[in-house]
């Protein structure tokens, strides 16, 4: 297929998959904000969403403030923020415009209604009138999105690129996601050298590890909640939090069930120029395979969720190079 | 002017036939049931992203620059032998046309002869000179062809004629596929009560014809679809048609040229295309070749056409044949080569570049359409009778200073067709563009065409730059 196809497809899956991450996350917040819970906290979760996006610098630009109204507007409509649900479900559908040749009729029309309805919506208040029922349609239609692109397409390179896209920006979102929970609760580092390794197993890192909330609604952001009582059938406690989004092969969300989709799907459309970039992911998917939680936690969790994050993002830049970027003629 | 001729209602007032059960199907529907459809196909419509870009517009929520083009409920009607007769002048007239091209670009026997005076050709800005003693497959060079067609009734009770050839990248056959689509989603019924000529095998015959015309020694052609990008407005139909084809849209970045043939690139490297179906026009084709500035084109791609490496579908160089100054000639190319006389007629045209002609149209001003000679999409004219004083006078003054770059042609009162507008149900003028497919082999068409209506009560401009919609045209079988 064209390289130029592969790409709009790559991003087009990307996009969507942005666009229900930042849904998940500011759903999560929005359902916290209604919670009995000091100003403070309240204002950490929503710097935390910002810094996440890497968006506070953008943010400051804008707003004095950061308060609840301000943030989830700029992360929903603000068309100048290129992160927006807005900018992401309008390029995601850009995307599908230039290449509607190579998707089925319903992947597109699913893209484009998407797209209209999301505006339709915004325009009709509906926003402001229920945020979480907002949160939750767009999350919807990043499920639609998937399924009718798995359930219609031929399985060939359009939906090996379509999927490779959906779970690296799925990857990065969530080591995002953990990185900046983990780090609100304990400044610093969570877990860490810091404080002399993994603590204790079974004892209270810090007062708030009690705070089953904090914890739930990280679950919940990544519709995980059901998922810890199932796999441990116990309290919520951190170590387990991040084993089961960072090494749990069957949590759809993990890190390394992320990793194993990339790998499986680059597999397929391999080419002669894209054993590097093949044998980069094959890495990264073993280390999270055969990786401990008392290791890594041992390690420092910002400092394994930093580098996890620039291996992605070079996996990002070696795929693009092998099969997106045009070649030399 | 004496009412135009109806394709529902005859001047007496009683039915045509090939209206009659539509008519008294139409009668016992309530107007809200019409409405309520109407919405549905415009909802639809933009569901499915059938729109057009209008350049520097806004769109209804003046956010982007997507229309839909307005599609109407009521449908033209041709009956089964009017079609036929003319299918067989379209036929007679494309065939006229691509030996008159060959001829221009090998032995212009035709200039020698005297029938179309050689500096018309020779020094019209159509003429491409890099083409000549090129040889192209199967010695076509349109191979989708749009002839224009009005019906007029000039005494003898509603003639067609042809309005103007498109040899270039005639557009719209999506919208001839999409109405039909649409019309059998929200009204089956009418077709289990009238036999339709189906037309969705166009694409098939689109391909057949593309593959026809590879360049020799090919046996599994590659087919694409070359287009301007997504933001031209004829993407949908090129995204639609590379789809409907199952071949690959490009754009000219996905293009090069390597040892004199022309590669697509690929995630799995570099794949040689052998037959282009072009919707850029020449100028933008080869940035080596012609307009420098282009970037919709792949550069080099001139060379491999004149090596007969490579396919382009419509060839380089048919502006000539379509171009309004070479128009009233066409009658006189099917005698030429076919030794027939021409089925289909020409509109009479005046030639402004001719003194006597000239004299005449400007008397005539007030009741002539006058059009530039390469101007498209309905810009640049003057329609006599429905325009002020004011404008003619300023009119005048362009046309004195540049005569030759203009032809004038009696303001035809195109037939209108019932359509439904906000009023209710009214007459609104039509033409109909139907699409030729010529493979050196074949020359075939699909029955009917695009019918495109003037919304504006008593406006004769059908482009959908200018507020023209479409309808759904039916060709019954006898």
């Amino acid at each position: 297929m064209l390289s130029r196809t592969a790409d709009h497809l790559f991003w087009m899956a990307r996009y969507m998959e942005r666009a229900e991450n930042t849904a998940r996350m500011l759903d999560v917040n929005y359902q916290t904000s209604l919670l009995p819970q000091s100003a403070d906290t309240a204002l950490q979760g929503w710097s935390g969403l910002l810094s996440i996006s890497e968006l506070t610098w953008a943010y400051q630009q804008q707003h004095r403030q950061i308060d609840a109204r301000n943030v989830m507007d700029f992360m929903v409509r603000d068309e100048g923020n290129l992160s927006s649900i807005w900018n992401c479900l309008r390029a995601a559908r850009e995307n599908a415009r230039a290449v509607r040749g190579a998707l089925t009729t319903e992947v597109w029309e699913t893209q484009n209604q998407t797209w209209l309805e999301f505006n339709r919506m915004l325009k009709a208040g509906e926003f402001e009138r229920d945020p979480g029922a907002f949160f939750e349609w767009v999350k919807f239609r990043s499920h639609l999105s998937r399924g009718v692109t798995v359930g219609t397409m031929l399985m060939d390179e359009a939906l090996h690129f379509l999927r490779i896209g959906t779970f690296l920006e799925r990857a990065d979102n969530t080591a995002r996601l953990l990185d900046v929970k983990f780090q609100a609760l304990a400044g610093d580092d969570y877990f860490g050298p810091t404080d002399g390794g993994a603590p204790p197993p079974g004892a209270p890192a810090t007062p708030q590890e009690v705070d089953f909330y904090h914890w739930s609604a990280i679950l919940r952001s990544v519709s995980g909640f059901e998922i810890y009582r199932k796999v441990y059938r116990n309290v919520i406690r951190p170590e387990k939090v991040a084993e089961l989004l960072i090494l749990r092969p069957d949590m759809p969300r993990s890190l390394a069930a992320c990793m194993n989709e990339v790998v499986a799907n680059l597999q397929l459309v391999a080419n002669q120029q894209s054993s590097e970039t093949l044998r980069k992911a094959g890495r990264l998917q073993s280390d999270l395979r055969y990786g401990r939680i008392d290791e890594i936690l041992a390690t420092g969790l910002h400092a394994y969720l930093t580098q996890f994050l620039d291996r992605v993002g070079d996996l990002g830049v070696g795929i693009s190079r092998d099969f997106l970027v045009p070649m030399a003629a | 002017m004496k009412p135009a001729f109806d394709e529902m209602n005859t001047a007496a007032g009683s039915l045509r036939p090939q209206y009659e059960v539509y008519a008294e199907w139409l009668k016992r529907q309530p107007a809200e049931a019409m409405r309520s459809r109407r919405a549905e196909a415009e909802m639809i419509f933009r569901r499915v992203g059938i729109t057009f870009a209008v350049y520097g517009a806004k769109d209804e929520d003046g956010a982007g620059t997507e229309r839909l083009i307005p599609f109407d409920l009521i449908p033209r009607v041709i009956p089964g032998a009017e079609w036929k007769r003319m299918e067989e002048g379209l036929r007679q007239r494309v065939t006229a046309l691509n030996r008159f091209i060959d001829d221009v670009y090998h032995g212009q026997e035709i200039l020698k002869a005297g029938v179309v005076p050689a500096e018309q050709v020779l020094h019209n800005a159509q003429f491409r000179k890099e083409m000549m003693g090129v040889a192209v497959p199967g010695g076509v060079y349109s191979h989708i062809s749009g002839i224009d067609i009005v019906r007029a009734d000039t005494g003898q009770g509603g003639e067609y004629y042809v309005l103007e050839d498109n040899l270039r990248v005639p557009s719209g056959v999506s919208y001839m596929l999409e109405n039909r689509k649409m019309m059998m989603r929200l009204f089956p019924e009418l077709f289990s009560m009238h036999r339709v000529e189906p037309v969705a095998h166009y694409p098939d015959l689109l391909l057949e014809t593309l593959r026809a015309v590879s360049p020799s020694g090919v046996n599994e052609p590659t087919v694409v679809v070359l287009t301007p990008g997504m933001y031209n407005s004829a993407y949908f139909e090129h995204a639609f048609l590379a789809q409907q084809m199952g071949v690959e849209l490009v754009e000219g970045q996905d293009l090069f040229v390597k040892d004199g043939f022309v590669y697509m690139r690929t995630t799995q490297g570099p794949k040689r295309v052998d037959v282009i179906y072009r919707r850029v026009d020449d100028d933008f084709l080869d940035p080596k070749a012609f307009r420098a500035d282009s970037t919709l084109g792949c550069a080099g791609l001139l060379d491999v056409y004149r090596a007969g490496n490579i396919t382009l579908a419509n060839a380089i160089g048919t502006g000539i044949a379509d171009d309004k100054s070479i128009y009233p000639y066409v009658p006189k190319m099917v005698e030429f080569y076919l030794g027939e006389k021409p089925i289909l007629n020409n509109v009479p045209t005046w030639l402004c570049r001719e003194k006597d002609d000239l004299a005449y149209v400007l008397a005539h001003l007030h009741e002539l359409v006058v059009k530039e000679v390469h101007g498209a999409g309905g810009y640049g004219m003057l329609v006599g009778p429905a325009a002020s004083k004011a404008e003619i006078a300023e009119f005048r003054a362009v046309l004195e200073a540049n005569p030759a770059n203009y032809i004038a042609q009696p303001t035809l009162a195109l037939s209108t067709c019932p359509t439904f507008v906000d009023a209710g149900i009214a007459p609104r003028h039509i033409d109909l563009r139907p699409y030729v497919l010529s493979s050196g082999k074949t020359v075939q068409t699909v029955p009917g065409g695009l019918t495109r209506v003037a919304l504006k009560e008593g406006s004769l401009v059908v482009n959908s730059s200018q507020g023209g919609g479409t309808k759904d045209t039916w060709v019954l079988e006898d």
